[in-house]
């Protein structure tokens, strides 16, 4: 099969290797994607799927190997030659510049941009053509994930790409913006534009790609046709072991422990989110899950818990005790805990060795340091425990955090704060970017938490990770929260419109 | 075609070998491209390097005059450079360290004058306290500016220099001016002054107070970054701010630190430099080890011991400097351009520590 694939390929892979200092990022990768195909990249976090697009995207050179699109060598020696080629790419991160307008970021992004005005109708007219409403004069900082991400595609279309890479591109849509994507990728392959689809989300894969080519420790291990597979299937390739899906302990939750009471927060940040008027109240035992499209109050509402940002007005009580007032390292001792979403800067220094990190948010609960000096001897050996009990893979806490893989750094973080035995646990996307075998240990850990009677509130943007874990459900749009409920009988229909603004009463109302 | 090519490739964690052999290897390509540039002069490149490393410390004649001052000159440098180390670890950016160093020496100097001729014990820890707070004020106010409004502390204590100058100048025409100096500027030699003079304390080994003080300020700082809470908020604010806010810093408060704390021992090398080995406050006592301690800083690598190591290097190519001028009629700018070299090179040879150069034979 892959023999007469080969034949009339768009472009070929042959043994693409990639060695970087103690890791072999790609080993002998080979296959091909066929025009009008949308073809996925499987793989964990560590797999390779990086390294591998940016190879085709020209910004790593493989050491070993070839590349053949439509029947000539392509080597492309930086982005601008690959998109001279006809590849382009759509990153996870967005790069635009949050004061320029539409078009002067698509205008920034071209290696030969048309006049402002010719480029602004070009614009619109692709966006009127593939259904991706945008107006090409608002300003970024304005747009939404969902409509950011439509700029970077929009300036990719207008070179009319042969081939478009698309890495993670549903992690900040919501279930509606998703279906618009799909939309909107179907049209481009009925016009012979190949798609590398590069996602996590295996239930998506299954929903849109023809043909599956699965990356593990940098080697391809199997190619599949996904709307063949069943989710379960493809996980199960992609580990290499049996998926190990966490289970639910149903116990009957507590009494209220954390309660959030009208809180406001005005963020300093011009593109943060403000919090407004957000009540929550989480018992003992209980996850509440907090779902939502980034950018609508996440990290403010882990700030507002933490005690990293001071409230605007509103209180927060723990245990019917006002902590509002109080910071970090005094919610700390008070068994407040928290893990935030950008692991490398935020809940991890990333050049500090993994025993300093321990000390980042385990001194005062551990007692780690005695009167202000370090114990760095208990420090380590807590370090130690922590990546023990986490089954973090790293060489020793002597490492440095930014040395570790995003799945085992994010044990580690989550860990740190678990071994803590938190009254209270709040997490910011606790498996973003982390392998399915790491997010399956780091989720059952949460639940194990819960069981032993910790009040754990979950944000994340993974619905299926929410719908798993969470007893009850909530979600953050632009800064407000929802009526939380009961996780049990939602579907991820009705989960999608809360996170669209649309609350739980209103909801019911529309049925 | 086969093409030889250098390839950089970023280390997983900075090489710790690299870290601590760079500032030698620096050391030894100053001493080669400065010997070049002596030799483009018409000097003689050995014997160049020679006056300025090996003269100072074992020539017959200079030695005994010059080897004290190996400590009298580098103990302001240590002084100054702990104080702005803990700052550039943790982010803040004092570079005005002169300035504080200035206002330090006016403090201490206007206390110890204010007794003249008193004779009491408790003068000259006045005068440090003094000398002390003078520092600790003057970098305030960039602080202060900086936590309340936002402005940017590097212009700030970069422009508060030349007004400490303005000050400077000032006082030593008015103020603090010798009533007994028929005119001239400049304060009574605190030579004549025993219960205020920064006295030498073992004979012929240039060993003042200050230079006790840099001792203990190198300890302190290496205890307060290795084992004290303290310096680990300091060093986690300057690699990850937001981490640092997590871990419960309050930024304010540690941005007032680390420039309260430079300001301090830069008022105090200024204090014991003007009551010691300058003598007297004049228009132009000060000798840029404000600005000096900044490349003194980050050739020891923002390290305690690795700065006073730095320290007395960089007083060495002083006293050497000054050696070369006389013996060699070597320009006083070349000896700069010399310091310059050391700094640049130390730049440049850091790469060495996040990357490691890989030769290649490739396929063009």
């Amino acid at each position: 099969m892959e023999e007469t694939r080969t034949q009339d390929a768009l472009l070929t892979l042959e043994g693409l290797t990639k060695a970087y200092p103690g890791v072999v990022a790609n080993d002998n990768v080979s296959f091909s994607i066929l025009p009008g195909e949308v073809h996925a990249l499987l793989g964990e976090n560590g797999a390779g799927k990086s390294t591998l697009v940016k190879m085709i995207y020209g910004l790593v050179k493989p050491d070993q190997g070839t590349m053949t699109l439509k029947d000539a060598p392509f080597q492309p020696a930086n982005p601008a030659a690959a998109r001279a080629a006809g590849v382009a790419m759509v990153f996870q991160h967005f790069s635009l510049f949050d004061a320029l307008s539409v078009a002067e970021n698509i205008s920034l992004g071209m290696d030969h941009p048309p006049k402002p005005r010719e480029l602004t109708a070009r614009i619109r007219q692709v966006s009127e053509a593939y259904g991706l409403p945008l107006d090409p004069d608002r300003i970024v900082g304005e747009l939404s994930a969902g409509e950011r991400q439509r700029v970077e595609i929009i300036r990719c279309l207008l070179q009319d790409p042969k081939l478009l890479i698309m890495d993670e591109p549903t992690s900040v849509l919501t279930p509606q913006e998703v279906d618009i994507l799909f939309e909107t990728l179907r049209k481009l392959t009925q016009e012979g534009t190949a798609i590398l689809y590069i996602s996590h989300k295996l239930e998506e894969i299954r929903a849109l790609c023809e043909h599956a080519t699965i990356l593990r420790l940098g080697k391809v291990v199997d190619t599949c046709d996904p709307r063949e597979k069943s989710a379960k299937e493809l996980a199960e390739m992609m580990v290499g072991t049996t998926l190990h899906v966490p289970e639910r302990d149903a116990s009957e939750p507590g009494d209220v422990v954390l309660a959030m009471d009208h809180v406001t927060l005005y963020t300093p940040s011009p593109f943060g989110t403000d919090l407004r008027d957000v009540s929550l109240e989480v018992r003992a035992g209980e996850v509440l899950g907090v779902g939502g499209v980034a950018g609508n109050g996440q990290d403010e509402l882990l700030a507002a818990l933490s005690g990293e940002a001071r409230l605007t007005s509103g209180s927060v009580l723990l245990n019917g005790v006002p902590i509002a007032k109080l910071g970090p390292n005094e919610r700390r001792a008070l068994a407040v805990l928290s893990a935030p979403e950008e692991r490398l800067g935020h809940s991890a220094a990333p050049d500090m060795s993994l025993t300093e990190n321990a000390l980042l948010t385990a001194a005062v609960r551990q007692r780690l340091t005695k009167r202000g000096f370090l114990r760095w001897g208990k420090t380590e050996d807590y370090a130690k425990r922590v990546i023990k009990e986490f089954d973090v893979r790293t060489p020793g806490p002597a490492n440095a955090a930014r040395s570790l893989s995003g799945g085992n750094l994010q044990k580690f973080v989550i860990g740190r704060e678990v071994l803590q035995k938190p009254e209270v646990l709040v997490v910011n996307q606790p498996t973003w970017g982390v392998d399915a075998s790491a997010a399956a240990d780091i989720r059952q850990s949460l639940l194990d938490l819960a069981a032993g009677g910790t009040a754990v509130i979950v944000i994340s943007q993974d619905l299926d990770e929410i719908l798993e874990i969470s007893d009850r459900f909530t979600a953050l749009n632009e800064g407000r929260l929802a009526e939380p409920v009961p996780t049990r009988g939602l579907t991820v229909e009705k989960i999608g419109l809360m996170i669209g603004g649309m609350h739980a009463p209103a909801l019911e109302d529309a049925e | 075609m086969i093409r030889p090519s250098l390839i950089l490739e970023k280390r997983p964690s900075p090489s710790r070998f690299w870290a601590t052999t760079t500032p030698v290897l620096a050391v030894i390509a100053t001493m080669i491209a400065g010997g070049i540039m002596f030799w483009a002069l018409g000097k003689d490149p050995i014997e160049s390097i020679r006056t300025i490393f090996w003269d100072p410390l074992f020539h017959e004649t200079f030695g005994p005059y010059s080897r004290p001052q190996l400590l009298v000159k580098a103990a302001p440098l240590i002084l100054i450079a702990i104080g702005l180390s803990l700052g550039f670890r943790a982010g803040v950016w004092n570079i005005g360290a002169e300035g504080q160093y200035i206002m330090g020496a006016i403090c201490g100097a206007a206390v110890g004058l204010a007794f003249y001729p008193t004779e009491n014990i408790l003068i000259f820890p006045a005068m440090i306290l003094a000398g002390a707070f003078g520092g600790w004020a003057w970098a305030m106010i960039p602080g202060l500016l900086k936590t309340r409004f936002g402005t940017n502390e590097i212009l700030v204590s970069l422009m508060l220099v030349y007004v400490a100058e303005a000050a400077l100048a000032s006082v030593s025409q008015g103020l603090l001016q010798n009533p007994d100096g028929m005119g001239f500027p400049g304060s009574r030699n605190f030579r004549d002054f025993p219960a205020a003079y920064n006295t030498e304390l073992i004979t012929g080994t240039g060993m003042h107070w200050g230079v006790v003080f840099a001792f203990i300020a190198v300890i302190f700082a290496y205890v307060l970054l290795t084992r004290h809470m303290l310096g680990f908020h300091v060093r986690l604010t300057g690699q990850a701010p937001r981490a640092a806010r997590f871990a419960g810093v309050n930024p304010t408060r540690l941005v007032l630190f680390c420039l309260g704390i430079s300001g301090a021992l830069a008022g105090m090398a200024g204090m014991f430099e003007v009551s010691g080995p300058a003598g007297q406050v004049t228009i132009d006592f000060n000798s840029g080890y404000g600005f000096t301690a900044i490349i003194v800083a980050f050739l020891g690598r923002l390290h305690p011991i690795g700065i006073l190591l730095a320290g007395l290097l960089m007083a060495l190519t002083y006293i050497g400097g000054e050696l070369a001028q006389l013996m060699l009629g070597l320009p006083a700018a070349a000896i700069q351009m010399f310091q310059g070299m050391l700094m640049f090179f130390l730049l440049a040879m850091d790469m060495l520590t996040n990357y490691r150069i890989r030769f290649t034979l490739k396929n063009a």
